[in-house]
């Protein structure tokens, strides 16, 4: 029997079509097809200047945008030869980590909604929001903060800032106690998760599936630790491992991700001073205070240089990886020396995630299907581009 | 003439059917049923509104529906690829009279950010929009003025 | 490791191999010819000193008025040895819908969908490869987005369906045909 479960799908995590051909309720085989989100942003990003791409980049991963758009720019910052200082590394390892745990919140909401325990949506969406609240701190805007940018941040942190992290931050433990609570011994989780949708080591390597699926599968492969950007090697953190493989082994590894996100949150924000230094001091690429643009002659000739014909990058190719929520989020930057990228490429983790998903799911049941998508934390924004 | 307009009563009818189409209308605004239909980020701020926040079920909207079968509300949350667009004109087809679209974003409002060639440019292509709700993606407030603003529309038309 | 010591690694290994080291600013970067590519492949993934075992990206970059005209991109990761690399391969405009670049599917599974995306954005075929359909655009897309000579915006009315009248047989058919279709991939 064949099956469409259509690109309109509650349980899909976007617009993704599986054909499932099914003997009963067992699968033979599944056919996925993607690119019902493609979005031309590549095509898009070369027609615009290079700072100008940082908001078609943070709408690629949706649920991960900061991630994004520190990607391009350490990508773009290795062309031009650029280092942070370390106040600007820190906020933006801060920034990132606050980023992995609002998007591990929505993948723990939809994915046990989907097997069944709906009321876990309502919990992390109200968790997300106080991550949101300080989203809006920064840049006043919820979702897309356009906040890191090529040479450092937009602007400096506001007032209060100190005050939102710290008051999440006490808060939170508490939470990701009270959600294991409610689903780690929980039977009917256990039963659904539990042995389903295997990967093992070799498998997770062959894929090309880098992240916490192959930290569930085995490998400790992590990009903070083994190529470490923005100063991560001089944070104290684990990255936690399992070796089954299974469903709920992901789901283990990415609830003991959150704790040791705080973990470097804490250590980020005690750091981080309250007004400072907030991107390089590069007169090509980064703008004047906008005091000194209405009243000195050099820093208005410097904000116009810059926002009208925007600075040029040395000609190079450039790959640099970090390790976004959903695994290792690259982006291959080529320059041929003018101020448009030349290309833009953005490796998707969740391409490779759903390309694995036939092998995954062969001789499982159709149930299966929903809770392996969900594991695997498939973003389709992230897939298609 | 003026004052009957006002309180939703039309002229032109006897007064009985007039009161029950008023009822009729205000029963179809009062609970309206979206069917799922999130494409991209404004599917993430269409669920923060379902939320505990910003709870759209006060405003009637209590369940979303996952077939288009039964649901009488569309929300085009996201981006509209050329490729998508025939597999939403079929769920547009499927939802039953009376229905409605509200076109959630800039994406698919007019295309957004993204004016190449694998966008829409604009869902009002593809299927009639009733309400457009600006933003990229919009505040779940504004999300939710746009469906008060629907049932504004719902209470001024004929049954 | 970096480029050169890659290279004289390699050479040995794989017979008449004529390697380039490429410029970059990140890690090693090596150029490949195209009918190399398997064994080198190979020899990457399975030299213990090398052990390149997963294949993160392959993508492709066109460079339109140089002649060869696009550039296979490969990247590489090896976690034992704590290493990246990339591979570069250049493909010349002409040959492109010719399949010279073979696919490395065999070589590393993670391969295929992205090589299949490489051909639906720049019509680079690769030999040998399972099932090479569009993948992002729809299947009877004409053009090849992502290359240079290909408009940014083009003004075409969006397309949907026409309502499906055809009798019970021709459905059957057509549902059948599809699934063999779908299972000779």
């Amino acid at each position: 029997m064949t099956v469409n479960m259509g690109p309109q799908h509650p349980s899909t995590h976007g617009v993704l079509r599986l054909v499932l051909e099914l003997d009963g309720e067992v699968i033979q085989s599944v056919t996925p097809t993607i690119g019902y989100l493609h979005t031309g942003i590549e095509k898009t990003a070369e027609q615009k200047k290079w700072q100008q791409v940082i908001p078609l980049v943070e709408r690629m991963d949706y649920l991960g945008p900061q991630s994004n758009s520190l990607a391009y720019a350490l990508s773009v910052e290795k062309l031009l030869g650029l280092d942070m200082p370390r106040r600007v590394k820190d906020i933006r390892v801060l920034l990132a980590e606050l980023q992995r745990i609002a998007s591990h919140l929505i993948w723990l909401g939809t994915h046990a909604m989907e097997i069944g325990a709906v009321s876990m949506l309502f919990y992390a969406i109200r968790e997300r929001e106080l991550l949101l609240n300080i989203n809006e701190l920064i840049a006043g805007f919820r979702f897309f903060p356009s906040y890191i940018r090529i040479g450092g941040l937009r602007e400096d942190l506001p007032r209060g800032f100190h005050e939102a992290v710290n008051a999440f931050l006490e808060r939170f433990p508490a939470k990701i106690d009270e959600f294991e609570g409610l689903l780690s011994k929980n039977d009917i989780f256990r039963r659904r998760t539990l042995g389903v949708g295997i990967i093992t080591k070799e498998d997770a390597a062959a894929w090309g599936l880098v992240g916490p699926i192959c930290r569930a599968s085995g490998w400790d492969y992590d990009v903070r630790k083994y190529f470490p950007y923005s100063g991560y090697e001089t944070y104290d953190f684990d990255v936690p491992t399992q070796t089954d493989g299974d469903v709920y082994a992901r789901y283990r590894v990415r609830i003991a991700e959150l704790r040791q996100s705080v973990r470097i949150c804490t250590q980020a924000i005690a750091r981080i001073t309250p007004s400072g230094v907030w991107a390089c001091d590069d007169p090509r690429i980064v703008p004047p205070p906008k005091d000194k643009v209405y009243t000195e002659m050099e820093a208005l000739i410097q904000h116009f240089l810059i926002y009208s014909q925007g600075f040029t990058v040395p000609a190079g190719d450039v790959y640099v990886p970090v390790e976004g929520p959903r695994g290792e989020h690259g982006c291959y930057v080529v320059s041929d020396g003018t101020n448009r990228p030349w290309r833009v490429k953005m490796r998707p983790p969740s391409f490779m995630a759903i390309q694995a998903l036939p092998s995954i799911v062969q001789g499982g049941l159709i149930a299966d299907v929903v809770a392996v998508i969900g594991s695997n934390d498939v973003v389709m924004g992230d897939c298609d581009r | 003439m003026a004052d009957t307009h006002e309180h939703g009563l039309d002229p032109e009818l006897p007064l009985i059917t007039t009161k029950f189409e008023w009822l009729v209308q205000w029963a179809r605004q009062s609970a309206i049923w979206p069917a799922q239909f999130g494409l991209a980020c404004c599917a993430i701020e269409m669920m923060a509104m379902a939320a505990s926040r910003y709870d759209i079920a006060r405003f009637g909207a209590e369940v979303f529906r996952g077939s288009p079968r039964q649901s009488d509300l569309m929300i085009v949350a996201g981006r509209l690829s050329r490729k998508m667009a025939p597999a939403m004109r079929r769920v547009y087809d499927q939802m039953p009279d009376p229905k409605w679209v509200i076109s959630m974003g800039a994406c698919a409002s007019i295309g957004g950010v993204f004016d190449n060639y694998a966008i829409v440019q604009g869902v009002d292509q593809v299927v009639p929009v009733d309400v457009y709700v600006p933003g990229c993606p919009p505040r779940p407030e504004s999300l939710i003025y746009g469906i008060v603003q629907l049932q504004q529309k719902i209470a001024r038309s004929r049954a | 490791m970096d480029a050169s010591a890659i290279i004289d690694t390699l050479t040995p290994l794989v017979t008449g191999a004529t390697y380039e080291v490429g410029k970059s600013v990140d890690f090693a970067t090596i150029y490949v010819p195209a009918d190399l590519l398997i064994e080198t492949s190979l020899a990457l993934r399975d030299t213990p000193s090398l052990a390149f075992n997963v294949l993160v990206e392959v993508t492709a970059a066109d460079y339109l008025p140089r002649e060869p005209r696009f550039e296979v991109v490969y990247h590489l990761l090896s976690i034992a040895n704590r290493a990246r690399l990339r591979v570069k391969v250049r493909v010349a405009s002409g040959a492109a819908a010719e399949g010279i670049v073979p696919t490395v599917h065999t070589v590393w599974p993670a391969a295929g969908w992205p090589e299949r995306e490489v051909y639906d954005m720049f019509g680079i075929v690769f030999g040998g490869h399972p099932d090479l359909r569009r993948i992002l655009m729809p299947e009877d897309w004409e053009g090849h987005p992502a290359r240079k000579d290909y408009p940014v915006q083009i003004r075409k009315a969006a397309q949907t369906y026409e309502p499906l009248e055809i009798s019970e047989d021709e459905f059957k058919a057509n549902i059948e045909r599809d699934r063999v279709r779908r299972v000779q991939h």
